[in-house]
């Protein structure tokens, strides 16, 4: 048991924040809007080997853990960086092409199987994507086609786009859509439950920033002669957000780590009785759960404590503010996740609900 | 960060679980709540012939320091009353950092024998968040200290042969300048004691010190410098002696009992476990952090505020969610026919309200928080 950063997630970790730092100040993601995508940082973002970390060596990638890559996402959060690493890492464990593996096509994954028409609805990443690997019926595909370099204007300002799995969706010809079945459904489980872990992960760092800019802001700020920082009621719900975030990096590192463990083949517990959970997918749904509601939590207060500022374009908290949200949306509600993680907890519900 | 116990410390936890099974018995626990004394001394001798005390006592430990924690989290999870046990460690660990050789070789052997219990006292009718304040007055005479005072919500005092007695030894100083720590036997001549009963049937405890004469061997710590040793008693109290895990007991007893109604078919039910069980596990791994803290010879103050308020607060929501959805059947005490989960529900519903107080308020712990971790000005 060691609940410190491993040398080598401090080492990654002091790679990125630094990279992040320099070439992705908040203005970029304040410039990068309303799409939500940036491609000099993107092109900047290759020169590190981000785009290939999660692939095996036999494809040419860097085979980064779960754990070494959720340190990459914290500070891509923090950064609000508008780049869709997280879904391309995802993706391109899943479909390591060359192209994808280099980083010169960005891939991502479609949350959510195609509906009947054929069309992977809202993907994050999606209106950027060179290829989109998803759900559609009994398969898991990949799908290449042009991506539509715009999205629906959005909460977040996130490229989401709706994409089309088959040929001739979306008003595209066949000629226009190549694709690879991957494998049957069933293999895009864990791929969720990578991008729960990541996301928890870079919502962290969304929260972690939030809070520091809050509490600079009240340290500055002066109403009734004093700094807003010595009200206490100020205070105690400031206090509280290095709690939430604090249990939702463990809770996500925990889950990282059985990622990392169901990969090398071994199954984890779940003891409800015991409160013995190491069970990736159960701690994967948590863990998303858990930051989203800390990310939710802390932008909230931070943006309410910097009074009517906080309401104004011009402030930065908004940009975190937002995203908190989209970035975990798009997954669908909380409760729906929270459903999922009973159903490993407690098992199947064996009776129809009564809709009590 | 790596969650996997060493294997020393797998079998450490097995062995606690196997002498609680076999001594924290449903008749032990029955007999905690009828008493409203949450200690029993077979439990406490059980664990300690096996040197399970020993090995998880902070700063003497010479296992896994995550061992502190395994050690409270088996208790906490398997619903025998420690508080005996808690707080004999607590103080084992504050003589050891800053008590004579004597008290160390007279007082830590005995409590880690499991044989003696202390108690504190340091809050007073007057003066509880603002412990520093207190009145009880120490007052040298010759070799020795008189004290005279009361102290409230002494718990276990009926039970402990010593007490950590918070006291005011200088009135002319700022007020945290002033304070002595004494470690004094509870059969001291002058020392009485009056039970006080609470909601959630713990008994605790009103003391009352007349004339109370000892020597200075009992002075535990520098001649005022008791907030130096106030300071390293609450490290160990808050977040590491245990009382972070509450919600996992009831999670037990209540889906058990759900799945026998055939409530844990309902979707809200489902959900709000759910998230009752997700902070469980958050609560858990706040707690591994500040106890590894303590056990590897740090202070974890400002850890332990942390999960305390984590801690509490979750398990308040959790035990207003159950009783809520047990419906009435979540009104009814133990041994009462349809209670929901043989009483606990109810039971967890009373004892929920004192967690966010006792051990340092919510509100005195996120003030720990805004001054020592954001940096805010001391509000008060
Ligand atoms: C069952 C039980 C067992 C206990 N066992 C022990 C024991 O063994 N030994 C011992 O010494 N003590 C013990 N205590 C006492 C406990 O530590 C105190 O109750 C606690 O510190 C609060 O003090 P108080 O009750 O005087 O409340 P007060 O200090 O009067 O507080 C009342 C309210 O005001 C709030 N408040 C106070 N100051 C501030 C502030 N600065 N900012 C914001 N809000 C504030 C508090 O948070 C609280 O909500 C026990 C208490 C109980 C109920």
């Amino acid at each position: 048991m060691d609940l410190s950063l491993s040398d080598d997630q401090r080492a990654i970790r002091d790679v990125f924040a630094d990279f992040f730092t320099k070439e992705s100040p908040v203005s970029i993601a304040r410039a990068a809007e309303p799409l939500g995508f940036d491609d000099v940082l993107w092109t900047r973002l290759l020169e590190t080997g981000a785009a290939g970390m999660a692939v095996p060596e036999d494809h040419g990638g860097a085979a980064a853990t779960l754990s070494e890559l959720i340190v990459v996402a914290e500070e891509l959060g923090r950064a609000i960086a508008p780049v869709p690493l997280i879904e391309h890492l995802v993706a391109s464990r899943l479909h390591p092409e060359p192209d994808i593996v280099a980083g010169q096509g960005i891939a991502t994954v479609a949350l959510r199987p195609a509906d009947a028409d054929g069309v992977w609805r809202l993907v994050p990443g999606g209106a950027v994507a060179d290829v989109v690997v998803g759900v559609d019926g009994n398969d898991l595909i990949a799908v290449r086609s042009d991506p539509p370099g715009r999205a629906p204007r959005n909460h977040a300002c996130a490229p989401l786009a709706d994409r089309p799995a088959r040929a001739g969706r979306s008003g595209r010809s066949s000629a226009e859509v190549e694709r690879t079945v991957i494998g049957p459904a069933s293999a895009l489980a864990p791929a969720l439950d990578e991008w729960r872990t990541l996301t928890a992960a870079a919502l962290v760092g969304i929260a972690d920033a939030a809070l520091a800019i809050g509490v600079d802001y009240v340290k500055v700020r002066k109403q009734f002669g004093v700094p807003i920082a010595s009200f206490q009621a100020v205070q105690h719900a400031m206090a509280d957000l290095p709690i939430l975030i604090e249990g939702a990096r463990l809770l996500t590192h925990k889950a990282a780590w059985a990622g990392d463990r169901a990969r090398a083949g071994l199954r984890g517990t779940i003891d409800i009785d015991d409160n013995e959970i190491d069970d990736y997918p159960t701690l994967a749904g948590m863990a998303i759960v858990f930051a989203g509601q800390a990310a939710a939590h802390a932008t909230d207060r931070s943006l309410h404590f910097h009074g009517g500022y906080g309401y104004a374009q011009e402030y930065d908290i908004q940009l975190y503010y937002r995203r908190a949200r989209g970035w975990a949306l798009v997954l669908g509600d909380p409760s729906t996740e929270c459903l999922g993680v009973a159903e490993r907890l407690f098992g199947p519900a064996t009776a129809p609900a009564t809709g009590r | 960060m790596e969650f996997t116990l060493s294997e020393q410390a797998e079998q450490f936890r097995s062995e606690i679980k196997r002498i609680l099974r076999e001594v924290g018995t449903a008749e032990v626990i029955d007999r905690q709540h009828q008493t409203g004394t949450f200690n029993s001394l077979e439990v406490n001798r059980a664990l300690a012939a096996s040197g399970l005390l020993e090995r998880a006592c902070p700063g003497l430990g010479r296992g896994d320091p995550i061992e502190l924690w395994i050690l409270f989290n088996e208790l906490d999870k398997s619903g025998v009353g420690y508080d005996g046990i808690s707080v004999a460690l607590l103080a084992a660990g504050v003589i050891n950092h800053v008590g004579s050789d004597l008290q160390k070789q007279t007082v830590i052997p005995s409590i880690l024998s499991g044989e003696t219990l202390v108690s504190l006292g340091y809050s007073e009718p007057d003066h509880g968040s603002d412990v520093a304040s207190i009145t009880t007055r120490a007052v040298r005479d010759g070799d020795e200290w008189v004290i005279d005072g009361a102290k409230m919500w002494t718990s276990l005092a009926h039970e402990a042969q010593w007490i950590l007695l918070l006291t005011r030894t200088d009135p002319d100083v700022p007020k945290h300048k002033g304070l002595t720590m004494f470690l004094l036997p509870m059969d001291t001549p002058g020392i009485s004691i009056e039970p006080v009963r609470t909601m959630g049937s713990e008994r605790t405890n009103a003391t009352f010190y007349d004339n109370v004469r000892v020597g200075s061997e009992c002075v535990l710590g520098e001649v005022n410098g008791g907030w130096r040793t106030m300071g390293v008693a609450l490290a160990f109290e808050r977040g590491v002696m245990g009382g972070t895990a509450s919600g996992v007991s009831l999670v037990r007893h209540f889906h058990h009992w759900a799945r026998g109604t055939g409530l844990l078919d309902e979707p809200i039910v489902r959900e709000r476990l759910a998230r009752i069980a997700i902070d469980n596990v958050v609560a858990s791994l706040l707690t591994q952090k500040a106890a590894w803290i303590a056990a590897s010879g740090g202070l974890p103050g400002l850890e332990g505020s942390m999960v305390k308020v984590f801690a509490t607060e979750a398990y308040q929501k959790a035990a207003a969610w159950c009783q809520q959805m047990a419906g009435p059947a979540g009104l009814l005490h133990f041994h009462e026919p349809g209670a929901a989960a043989e009483g606990y529900v109810d039971y967890d519903a009373r004892h929920a309200p004192v967690t966010t107080i006792y051990g340092g308020t919510s509100e005195v712990n996120r003030n720990n928080i805004a001054e020592r971790h954001l940096g805010f000005p001391k509000a008060r």
